[in-house]
């Protein structure tokens, strides 16, 4: 890629769009049209979930996310957790065991002082259970219309200690997917909160940090290829990052994808396909075949993957495209979201 | 989940498949007039599954595909107004007009909202006095009650800031104008079931007896959708032309009589434009003269041509199931989901939108 192409290639779209968010194919348009050719390098055009460094012999995990949530608080968790622990799932998803955080807050005047107690306080819980501690931060307030009451901003960086290169373009044919437990818990959890749309639900959301679980199966020395946690655009967008960068197509079998009665309901009701849906503490693994037996079994070992399932393999047909036997027998494709169904929904 | 796992379950749509392997000893060309059961197939295969002289086409029932771009282009013209509030379902908001959509007009700053219902329109207008709120609604039969409701409701509460921009269609006129056109292929239609829930029957019955054309109404789940090919491929082979409804855990006969009610006291049947199909007489629903005050068309002085332009988009002849989305030459190419070129692209239920983001990797195949 050349670096720094001056001035930056037109994109189609004349203005930012809700759709350039949602983590499907205008946020990777954004980024290809407008993001990379003003920074590209070998490191960040790998586009993993965080970048990899070699400083002084270590290897460093390193990565940021913000978070726009709204609603602030919902079920199952609040901003402040989620952007704990959506750090440290992205360096977990690396093979990195997460040491240290930043977090950035962008607060709107006349947001309530107690609520962004209660935040902080589910931050530094969420950052003891993950290990990690906050480290250095920043704080800017803006005037009242200027932002959505808060916005988050956390950055992390881990040590990789594993011999293993886990990155999206290593999936190879053959090789088994799998996914550590239920989808759209999160995404459903928050759709049941929004104004206008709010109905009776039990569904919380699954924020959690999946480091000891990550660890759990580096433990067992499986061949593991690529780790993903499949945030914004569900499932159907991590695989079809993965297919793409590696250069495969992914065989998904649709009756082994773990969902909960209640998020299928909740889906059903909507219109909406769970594969689509956010997750914040569910992760895709995709090993080599030999080892996919033992690496399952340490998963549903941890409390966080007890409900892990082999959901689909790799292959040579179909290369970067993700198709899905249904439950009727047929083929079809899962592909990339085109527009985004749940406008901020992290 | 009841009602839903008993119509996917794979050993019983695969006894039906035998079922119509049996019954069918020649081709048949049957279409599914709605969008959501256009999607059901080709989410779940069907087509691929069935015998291969059976051949399903795709009817014009996805609103959002049969909802002329000038109607797209009035909701952006009064959206772009200062004092316009401009609410609708969120897959409204992403399907073209004539330049641009209303996602395109809410980043440049027009005031859009998306709802999941008419009443939350409503709530809006009520905590908005001084704005004028603007609901943009289209639909067949289904979705017409709803917003009658929402008229009716505004007319009652005496609420004057609230509008309804609206393009409603009825089934069976596009059916009557589809089995009389000359090239007509299809010899059996699969009826749309919650149209049917709406409505009842009778209708229904009386395009059979007019055209000696077997009709099935059908509901949305696989299996639902086997059986009614199957009762239709039946009536076929032994040379019936009959009216059977397959979906009878939704439809009865006369319908939902209270639904009927409303739309009767709120609407009136008018001659209506259908993208892609052109004007249909009587094939559509305005506001009645007592509602007029809640009409965006009448209210607001809407300067927009209301022709269609033409396009190379070849969405007619997918509308009317004489050709498929993937004899186009521009489908996945020049035409996809996130730059449509036509109507059956944008909506998730139109036929082109189901076969690319369903099939596509079959294209060389299906081709």
């Amino acid at each position: 890629m050349n670096q720094l192409s001056c001035p930056l290639p037109i994109v189609d779209t004349e203005t930012v769009l809700l759709g350039h968010g949602g983590g499907g194919k205008l946020s990777s348009d954004l980024l290809r049209n407008v993001i990379l050719p003003a920074f590209g390098n070998p490191i960040l055009n790998r586009m993993d979930d965080q970048a990899q460094l070699r400083i002084s012999g270590s290897r460093l995990a390193f990565t940021t996310d913000s978070y726009v949530v709204q609603p602030i608080f919902f079920r199952g968790g609040n901003i402040g957790d989620l952007a704990v622990n959506g750090t440290v799932n992205d360096l977990a998803v690396g093979g990195a065991t997460p040491l240290f955080l930043s977090a950035a807050f962008i607060l709107e005047e006349g947001f309530p002082i107690e609520s962004l107690q209660r935040v902080m306080a589910s931050m530094r819980a969420a950052a003891d259970r993950a290990g990690v501690q906050i480290v250095t931060g920043d704080t800017k307030v803006v005037e009242k219309g200027s932002c959505d009451g808060l916005f988050v901003n956390t950055a992390g960086i881990g040590l990789v200690e594993t011999p293993l290169h886990l990155s999206a373009d290593q999936a190879r044919p053959g090789d088994v997917v799998l996914l550590s437990g239920p989808i759209g818990d999160h995404g459903v959890a928050i759709l049941a909160e929004r104004d206008g749309l709010s109905f009776e639900s039990e569904i919380a959301s699954d924020t959690a940090p999946l480091h000891s679980l990550v660890a759990d199966m580096l433990a067992t020395g499986a061949a593991i290829r690529v780790m993903r946690d499949p945030t914004r655009g569900g499932v159907a967008s991590s695989c079809n990052e993965i297919a793409q960068s590696s250069g495969v197509g992914i065989q998904l079998d649709e009756r082994a994808i773990p969902l909960r009665a209640e998020v299928r309901g909740a889906c059903e009701l909507l219109g909406l396909d769970p594969l689509y849906i956010a997750n914040e503490g569910k992760l895709i693994a995709i090993c080599a075949p030999g080892d996919a037996g033992r690496l399952l079994e340490a998963m549903t070992r941890h409390p966080l993957g007890a409900d892990a399932s082999i959901i689909g393999k790799v292959s040579q047909e179909n290369a970067g495209l993700v198709t899905i036997r249904t439950t009727l027998g047929a083929v079809r494709i899962v592909d990339m979201l085109a527009n985004d169904p749940l406008p901020r929904i992290c | 989940m009841k009602y839903l796992d008993e119509y996917r379950d794979g050993d019983l749509a695969q006894r039906v498949l035998r079922e119509i392997e049996r019954k069918v000893t020649q081709p048949w060309v049957l279409m599914e007039i709605c969008g959501g059961q256009t999607h059901t197939i080709m989410r779940y295969g069907l087509d691929q599954l069935l015998p291969q002289s059976i051949e399903l086409v795709h009817g014009p029932g996805c609103p959002v595909c049969v909802t002329p771009a000038s109607l797209l282009d009035r909701a952006i013209g009064l959206a772009q107004r200062e004092d316009v509030t401009l609410v609708s379902y969120g897959d409204m908001l992403r399907v073209p007009g004539t330049s641009q959509d209303l996602f395109s007009a809410k980043a440049r700053g027009a005031d859009v909202r998306m709802v999941y219902s008419p009443l939350d329109a409503l709530r809006i207008a009520r905590q908005n006095p001084h704005r004028k709120v603007v609901f943009l609604a289209v639909g067949f039969e289904t979705t017409a009650p709803a917003n009658a409701m929402a008229v009716y409701q505004a007319h009652r509460e005496g609420l004057d800031n609230f509008y309804l921009l609206a393009s409603h269609v009825l089934v069976p006129p596009a059916i009557r104008a589809l089995i009389g056109s000359d090239d007509n292929r299809v010899q059996g239609f699969i009826a749309p079931g919650h149209v049917c829930t709406v409505v009842g029957c009778s209708d229904y019955e009386d395009l059979v007896r007019d055209y000696k054309m077997p009709i099935v109404v059908g509901g949305f789940e696989p299996v639902d959708l086997l059986q009614a090919i199957l009762t239709l491929v039946t009536m076929l082979e032994e040379g019936r032309a009959e009216f059977a409804n397959d979906y009878t855990r939704s439809v009865s006969y006369h319908g939902n009589l209270e639904a009927q009610r409303i739309l009767g006291e709120v609407f009136e049947v008018a001659d209506q434009p259908w993208r892609g199909l052109g004007e249909i007489p009587m094939s559509g629903l305005r506001l009645r003269e007592k509602f007029a005050a809640w009409d965006a068309d009448r209210v607001f002085d809407l300067h927009v041509a209301r022709e269609e332009a033409p396009t190379e988009c070849i969405s007619a002849q997918i509308l009317k199931g004489l050709r498929k989305p993937t004899d186009c030459a521009a489908f996945g190419s020049k035409c996809s989901p996130e730059s449509p070129m036509g109507a059956p692209m944008v909506s998730s239920e139109g036929a082109c939108s189901a076969y690319y983001q369903y099939r596509r990797h079959e294209l060389v195949t299906l081709r």
